[in-house]
């Protein structure tokens, strides 16, 4: 198995993966993001549904959800940290660990294999340094990974850096797009 | 129009006529170009009527299931005292599919006003969009237009200033093929693991927080602008085979092919016409091998069946295959069967959510014997365990996951054994992509 599919992305480079208490953490959901989740509750009628968006939030403000940041999701929401923790390994998207700075997705499912999608990931695993799927490049920049279908097949090969979603990525085209991340 | 392609002259653009045009996603041109007449006729309309009318139409579900949209409206009971919900299923992970994608991209005004007309027509005052977590630009183009739609008052406390309230949501998925399937989607959305339930109760009774709730598919939701508009009949008249099959289709085509891209055409359209002449046929010196016609989750179809069948529902079945949720992933002479069918397998295993022992076994006893088969380390004896956990696999779970990981390798074995007891008698891909060490 690799270790991306362990639950999870090693980052043994990345410093700010501190052990748990050395720290004081700093809660997320303070000010203005507090009030953007506040806002969001009424959608439901049952407060856990909040669940989702807030993760999101909480990956969107720190990179990655720690078990601090479950922890205080768990008691915004009136849920127990081990639930939270349940509904966040059930999830490919949420990170448990910190990742590089440019989180590189790319699909490998067979639609994109049958045009070429594995070339594309030896290119950014070769480009990217990183070496391997899962293991963050020494300067903290890249993290790749295989993803299953991301929904756009009739763009071979679809790639996601972060939030940007890139069609029709191509061996060739991998350095002159790794070159335009600021 | 068949984002990225041009509209060939044979496609019928209903839903995909705005495909490419950036200038659609504004409410102010979608009002120019007609949108929310059907929501404004709807609301002026008895629920029962536009359940009727939809009826009427013939349209069936385009998630996969092909379930008859009416009669799925027609379960929710109206003044049963309780809340009503509409979820929009718009996980859109099954690989080879790629259509909802491009309605959300291109078309988001198409989306809400069918979800708004479905809401009122199931006495739903609340409607979720659940979208995948990947979709980054359909969720940006889908939050711009719900804000556009509440800001305009055509959805809200006080829809079109009829009074009546139909809020919509937009809930970003977060990474999870099986939240596509529906009673999983309804679990994602209260906060949980996205198990599928078992059923019944369906969710008609008990869906989402527990209560009735309808959910369909993104390209059905986009219909239903379109049937109130011109009417049921000429909806139903857009069928040229089967008449249980109406209305377009939106086909997404990908892998060794031409011209990949979307495609909209006629229920009951020639395939062989479509493959060769929409798409372009094979990539120059190749030779189509084998077609997934519905995504990867439908039976394997040999190039002389896909050329003798009709591109509706009943058709895709006559030739040994499903229309799914009409993706069509085409595999030319230079790929190997057994590579691609062990990489489905891959998929099943790596989504299935292990609830079910026969599914989170098989799937990964499947991977494991197809990838021993494909590195030339596989037995005669591997294909009847191959065939047996398949049966084993089918009919047996809590969702139908399962069975889609069992379709491809019992579909792909009947109809291309001789290539997979090649791999076993030549102990390597003859294709030579993997000698045997
Ligand atoms: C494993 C699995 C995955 C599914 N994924 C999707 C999906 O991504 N999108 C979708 O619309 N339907 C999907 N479906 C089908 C839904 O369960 C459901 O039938 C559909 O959303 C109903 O809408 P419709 O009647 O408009 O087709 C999936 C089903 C299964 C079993
Ligand atoms: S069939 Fe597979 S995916 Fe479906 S409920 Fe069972 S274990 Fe989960
Ligand atoms: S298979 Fe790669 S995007 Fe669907």
């Amino acid at each position: 198995m690799k270790v991306h599919e362990m639950g999870g992305i090693r980052a043994e480079s990345d410093s700010s993966h501190a052990e748990p208490g050395s720290v004081p953490y700093v809660p997320v959901f303070a000010g203005a993001v507090k009030q953007e989740l506040d806002a969001l509750l009424p959608r439901y009628p049952q407060k856990a549904a909040a669940l989702l968006p807030a993760l999101w939030i909480v990956q969107r403000e720190r990179g990655w959800v720690s078990d601090e940041a479950m922890t205080e999701v768990a008691q915004l929401l009136a849920l127990t940290p081990a639930y939270v923790k349940g509904v966040v390994t059930f999830y490919t998207m949420y990170h448990q660990h910190p990742v590089g700075k440019y989180f590189i997705q790319v699909c490998t499912t067979s639609p994109c294999g049958a045009c070429g999608a594995e070339k594309v990931v030896e290119a950014f695993l070769r480009h990217t340094r990183c070496g391997e799927l899962g293991i963050t490049s020494q300067d903290g920049r890249y993290t790749v990974i295989e993803v299953e279908c991301l929904g756009a097949c009739g763009f071979a090969t679809p790639v996601m850096v972060n939030e940007e979603f890139i069609e029709s990525v191509t061996p060739e085209k991998v350095p002159q797009l790794l070159s335009q991340l600021p | 129009m068949g984002y990225p392609q041009q509209s060939h002259p044979k496609e019928t653009p209903v839903l995909s006529q705005y495909f490419g045009d950036a200038a659609a996603r504004s409410l102010f041109v979608w009002k120019q170009r007609g949108g929310y007449a059907a929501l404004e006729k709807a609301l002026g309309m008895a629920p029962a009527e536009i359940v009727a009318e939809v009826k009427e139409s013939g349209l069936r579900g385009r998630g996969g299931a092909g379930f008859p949209t009416g009669m799925k409206w027609s379960f929710m009971k109206p003044g049963d005292g309780k809340p009503h919900y509409l979820c929009v299923n718009a996980d859109e992970s099954e690989p080879g599919t790629f259509k909802d994608r491009e309605i959300m991209r291109w078309t988001p005004h198409a989306l809400i006003e069918g979800s708004a007309i479905a809401s009122y027509a199931i006495g739903a005052e609340t409607c979720y969009i659940y979208i995948r977590g990947e979709f980054t630009e359909p969720l940006r183009v889908m939050e711009a237009a719900v804000k556009e739609a509440y800001a305009a008052g055509i959805v809200g406390p006080n829809a079109m200033g009829t009074g009546k309230r139909i809020d919509v949501y937009v809930h970003k998925g977060a990474g999870a093929y099986i939240c596509g399937e529906e009673t999983a989607l309804m679990n994602s959305l209260e906060g949980k693991r996205g198990n599928p339930r078992i059923k019944p109760p369906f969710p008609a009774v008990a869906g989402v927080f527990g209560k009735p709730t309808t959910i369909n598919n993104v390209e059905t939701l986009a219909a239903v602008p379109h049937v109130l508009n011109k009417g049921p009949a000429w909806y139903k008249a857009m069928s040229h085979s089967n008449p249980k099959s109406t209305g377009t289709k939106l086909f997404s085509v990908c892998g060794n092919i031409a011209k990949p891209g979307n495609y909209e055409v006629e229920m009951g359209f020639p395939f062989k016409d479509f493959l060769f002449d929409l798409c372009g046929g094979p990539l120059p010196g190749r030779r189509f091998k084998a077609i997934v016609p519905g995504g990867s989750s439908v039976p394997i179809q040999t190039v002389e069946e896909a050329e003798a069948t009709l591109m509706d529902y009943e058709g895709f079945v006559a030739q040994g295959s499903m229309l799914g949720s009409g993706g069509v992933i085409v595999f030319d002479d230079a790929q190997c069967i057994v590579k691609h069918i062990a990489r489905f397998a891959r998929f099943y295993a790596h989504e299935s959510c292990a609830q079910c022992t026969q599914c989170r076994e098989g799937t990964a006893w499947c991977t494991r014997i197809l990838e021993r088969i494909e590195r030339g380390h596989g037995t005669m004896e591997d294909l009847d365990t191959l065939l047996e956990l398949s049966e084993n696999m089918t009919g047996t779970t809590i969702c139908v996951l399962s069975d889609s990981c069992a379709a491809p390798i019992v579909s792909g074995i009947q109809k291309f054994r001789a290539e997979f007891e090649a791999h076993i008698t030549g102990k390597r891909c003859p294709l030579g992509a993997t000698a045997a060490a």
